[in-house]
């Protein structure tokens, strides 16, 4: 199930850049066309279902809780080490930052999506701005 | 990006709820208000099908959640099929592998549910 993708015969090097409705219904988009870029570099199969995984729930977190932000800025800065994701929202409100598991018998939703990007990726940095929205940084190394 | 929703005939009062597609923000008030049908009819022992489902992100996994809750304050409880590996993954590392019944298929689901 781990199967090594190719890697573009001319390296990855470069940036693409997304802008999505802060909407749920381009969630899919969002997620699709990042695994698109990832797929460019030596990720595996599951990895790149990570970094999938990881956009998604970073777009989630911006449409559930900032305010008044129309759009999504998604940047993604790809390089031999691997791939760099800014996930970036305009809107107002606190945004949650600290994973809350599910590690007890006792069913727990709230923190999933945080939990899930900072388990999936190798390193994750917010910046928020209470007014003017958040970015969250998010790094995928290449296994070599 | 849809889901799609089928609600088996019971076998007893366990009810299957077959998935297929993807949960995410978008499509999982679709597999909410579904389950949550079931339940606000009294039906409190599910199986909920992921076999077909190809990817799950947090927001499914809290209907999933949502919905257990609600069935265990009945006694009664949601078991699920899963053979998709990144899906397992998943519930593994959120450590809701310790709070689902998770099975390879449906008839090992429902005997479960026994």
């Amino acid at each position: 199930m781990n199967q090594p993708v190719t890697p573009h015969p001319h390296g990855a090097l470069g940036t693409v850049e997304l802008r999505i409705p802060c909407k749920a219904e381009w969630v899919a988009v969002a997620r699709l066309a990042v695994a698109a870029v990832a797929n460019r570099l030596n990720f595996s199969i599951e990895d790149i279902e990570d970094v999938k995984l990881a956009v998604a729930e970073a777009c989630t977190n911006c449409i559930q809780h900032s305010e008044g932000s129309d759009q999504i800025h998604i940047t993604c800065e790809t390089g031999p080490e691997g791939l760099t994701v800014r996930v970036r929202d305009f809107g107002r409100g606190p945004r949650p930052q600290k994973a809350a598991p599910s590690v007890s018998d006792e069913p727990h939703v709230g923190g999933l999506g945080v939990f899930l990007i900072r388990s999936l990726m190798d390193s994750v940095d917010y910046d928020v701005h209470p007014e003017n929205g958040t970015n969250l940084v998010m790094t995928k190394k290449v296994a070599h | 990006m849809d889901i799609k929703v089928n609600v088996r005939e019971p076998k007893g009062d366990t009810y299957v709820v077959d998935l297929s597609g993807e949960i995410d923000v978008y499509t999982s008030p679709k597999v909410k208000d579904a389950i949550g049908e079931l339940i606000d009819k009294g039906h409190y022992n599910l199986v909920i099908n992921l076999e077909n489902v190809r990817y799950i992100d947090s927001t499914g996994l809290g209907v999933l959640i949502g919905g257990l809750k609600r069935v265990r304050e009945h006694g009664g409880t949601v078991n699920l099929v899963c053979t998709n590996p990144q899906i397992k993954k998943i519930f593994d590392i959120t450590g809701l592998v310790k709070i689902f019944g998770i099975y390879d298929d449906v008839d090992a689901a429902m005997k479960a549910l026994v």
